[in-house]
């Protein structure tokens, strides 16, 4: 397979204090300057020099689909802006062959007065699509977004869902022979996601390459063949993605029994935390038989007047695969429920003997205004080989639910 | 295509292909600003002319009427307008250019483009500006019985000058605001202080002649002066000073260039 990326050595420096401040003061630069005599710094010895990327080097193949994981801070952003041109590495060298596009956000340079058709436009112009190619695409471009109606509305008036799908409706549009994604896919519904998904395929299938960044394992997991661990500006480690993934999941996530919201958000809908409990016993565990029933328990709060929505809860092994998905509203039989107003439980009980042993991530939804915030594996615990009969047999499988099997003897007529 | 991606030191090389290949971006660049300017206005594009007419007003009535400096033979007005025509330019698109990186800054860390398209982009919003009031400096002149000299033809030279400048200065400026905010503060001030540092509101003939060379390091005095003496048939055009003023100039474009160049580098890093 022919390299349409490689890297070889990538380092990128940063400046502690001036990355704060964000801003020098040209006072603070003069004084400096008398301070040190003019002399030009030593970059080398520099205590105050943070290497965001140290070192990196890798490489992707034609039309192959590379995901990048790693923790907030390990420098995959800092990767993809070097690998889009926008900033420079401080020493290191890429070598890119064939048109590059990067969507580190979707929608740049739209501009909320112009109308969605002006903005179309614009932004195609941004990504490096010519006024033709634009001209040519318009109308795919539109029905991709589901906007026909609204083409000539400014779109300061569109709903926030309208505006990310005609921000990544453009985008899905370039012909790059090169992509290179950053997390945009998080936003959206998911049935939005999905349709993004889609076009990331067959992009793929096109014979382009694409380099994305996700938090998402499951999304790395569908779309990538192989996976870059970046670890604090390093490469762990490189491969085929259920390894890098499953690697990357056993050591990247703490074992968190119990979540809280970091940000509190202004909303109706409050989550106090969401945690793991023990079904038969009802003591927090994180290690837990695959004989006992496991329950994840959410605590929160409906300030105000909500309307009928649920809460969804997907489970995922450390593969990457997600084995279910649940919802609160499923027992109803209705896909949604009406709430009460204070602070209540909602218990979601995992039975016992349902999984094999091994690391599980949780995944929740957030009630938000319109739309649900997915919190990506907020929780995760462990199912141990005790009680396991998937460990006594090694038993192939993703799960192992006990069931049930009934023998009927052979009916043997008899007539009277 | 192979793109090579390395720590480029020492100084930058001008990727002229590639700005050109950008000058469909420009043009939206330019077109956005210039919708964007005049959206939910009552009167639109109107503002380009009301700001230098109302500035035309009180100048004329100030020094005109009332301080009486010498006009030159032509109505005081349209002796005001005529510099007005190329100082708003520059003011204008100094501001907006000198301000386009931060202002901007959202996409500089978002997404690669030729930067250099941002101050352009603001130079052009001023041409369009420029072309609207000059329209209106017709109508004034027509309005006074003035007829505008032969010499109009010269014209294009010195509005290609005052581009030089203005493309220039704002060069150097963009780039230093990305690392020095301190830059926010001087522009409006060098903006105002330059109106009346400027031969706008009177003619440049009054300034003593053994000052007029020291005056003439300020390159929008040649610009002006060109402006009246190619529009109006004025004032004799004072050689040392447009010689000045086009080294100045054309200087101030050149190092602006490099240094823009030179520091783009790191203009997402300190954004």
């Amino acid at each position: 397979m022919r390299a349409v990326i490689t890297g070889q050595g990538v380092s990128k420096s940063y400046r502690l204090g001036s990355q704060a401040t964000a801003y020098n003061v040209l006072r603070e630069r003069l004084a400096e300057a008398v301070r040190t005599g003019f002399r030009p710094r030593n970059t080398q010895a520099d205590a105050s020099l943070f290497w965001a990327l140290r070192d990196v080097s890798f490489s992707v193949g034609e039309a192959e689909v590379v995901g990048l994981v790693g923790k907030n801070g390990a420098g995959k952003s800092t990767l993809l802006r070097i690998l889009s041109r926008i900033s420079q590495p401080t020493r290191g060298r890429i070598d890119l062959y064939g048109k590059v596009a990067s969507l580190l956000e979707v929608g740049i340079g739209f501009h909320p007065e112009l109308s969605g058709r002006e903005n179309i436009y614009l932004n195609g112009a941004i990504l490096g699509m010519s006024k033709r190619e634009i001209r040519r695409k318009f109308d795919e471009i539109v029905a991709f977004a589901e906007i026909e109606r609204f083409l000539d509305t400014p779109v300061k008036r569109y709903s926030s869902g309208m505006y990310v799908r005609l921000a990544f409706a453009v985008a899905a549009h370039l012909e790059p022979d090169i992509l290179i994604v950053d997390e945009v896919l998080a936003v959206g519904d998911s049935a939005f996601q999905q349709k993004c998904l889609g076009k990331m395929r067959s992009i793929r299938d096109e014979g382009r390459s694409v380099i994305v960044v996700s938090h998402n394992m499951s999304t790395i997991s569908s779309l990538c063949q192989r996976a870059i661990w970046l670890q604090e500006g390093m490469v762990k480690a490189t491969g085929p993605t259920q390894e890098v993934v499953r690697a990357y999941l056993a050591e990247g996530v703490q074992n968190d029994l119990n979540w809280t919201p970091r940000h509190a958000v202004t909303s109706p809908f409050e989550y106090h935390s969401i945690s793991i409990i023990r079904g038969d016993t009802g003591i927090p565990s994180e290690a837990i038989p695959a004989d006992a029933p496991i329950d994840v328990v959410f605590d929160f709060t409906i300030h105000d007047a909500f309307p009928a929505r649920r809460i969804e809860l997907r489970l995922m092994n450390d593969a990457g695969d997600i084995l279910l998905t649940t919802t609160s509203a499923d027992s109803s039989g209705h896909t949604r429920h009406e709430w009460q107003r204070g602070r209540q439980e909602f218990r979601c009980r995992i039975p016992a003997n349902l999984l094999t042993p091994g690391r599980y991530f949780v995944s929740v939804t957030e009630p938000y205004g319109d739309y649900d915030i997915l919190r990506d594996n907020v929780l995760t615990f462990t199912v141990t080989e005790e009680n396991s009969l998937a460990a006594r047999d090694e038993r192939q499988g993703k799960i192992s639910p006990i069931l049930e099997w009934t023998l009927t003897p052979a009916a043997t007529t008899t007539n009277g | 295509m192979h793109t090579v991606i390395e720590a480029r030191r020492g100084f930058a090389r001008f990727e002229l292909r590639e700005l050109w290949q950008s000058r469909e971006l420009l043009g939206f660049m330019t077109w956005r600003d210039v919708s964007v300017r005049y959206k939910q206005t009552v009167i639109g594009v109107l503002w380009a002319f009301i700001r230098p007419f109302l500035t035309m007003v009180v100048f004329t009535v100030v020094f005109g009427h009332l301080a009486r400096l010498p006009s030159e033979r032509v109505p005081y007005a349209v002796l005001v307008f005529a510099a007005l025509l190329p100082w708003q330019f520059f003011a204008t698109a100094f501001s907006d250019a000198a301000g386009s990186i931060v202002g901007n800054g959202h996409m500089i860390t978002k997404i690669y483009f030729p930067r250099l398209i941002l101050p352009l982009a603001s130079i052009g919003v001023g041409i369009v500006d420029f072309a609207v009031s000059f329209l209106f400096l017709l109508l004034i002149m027509a309005g006074y019985r003035t007829a505008p000299s032969l010499r109009i033809v010269f014209l294009p030279l010195f509005i290609l000058l005052c581009g030089t400048f203005t493309l220039g200065l704002s060069l150097w400026f963009a780039a230093l605001y990305v690392k020095y905010r301190d830059v926010r503060h001087f522009i409006p001030f060098l903006t105002q202080l330059g109106l009346y540092v400027s031969p706008v509101a009177f003619s440049s003939t009054i300034v003593p002649s053994r000052w007029r060379l020291l005056y003439s390091l300020n390159p929008m005095v040649a610009v002006i002066d060109g402006f009246r003496w190619s529009i109006l048939g004025t004032t004799s055009l004072y050689v040392p000073g447009l010689v000045a003023s086009i080294a100045i100039s054309f200087l101030l474009l050149g190092g602006g260039l490099l240094y823009f160049k030179q520091t783009e580098r790191v203009f997402a890093d300190v954004i």
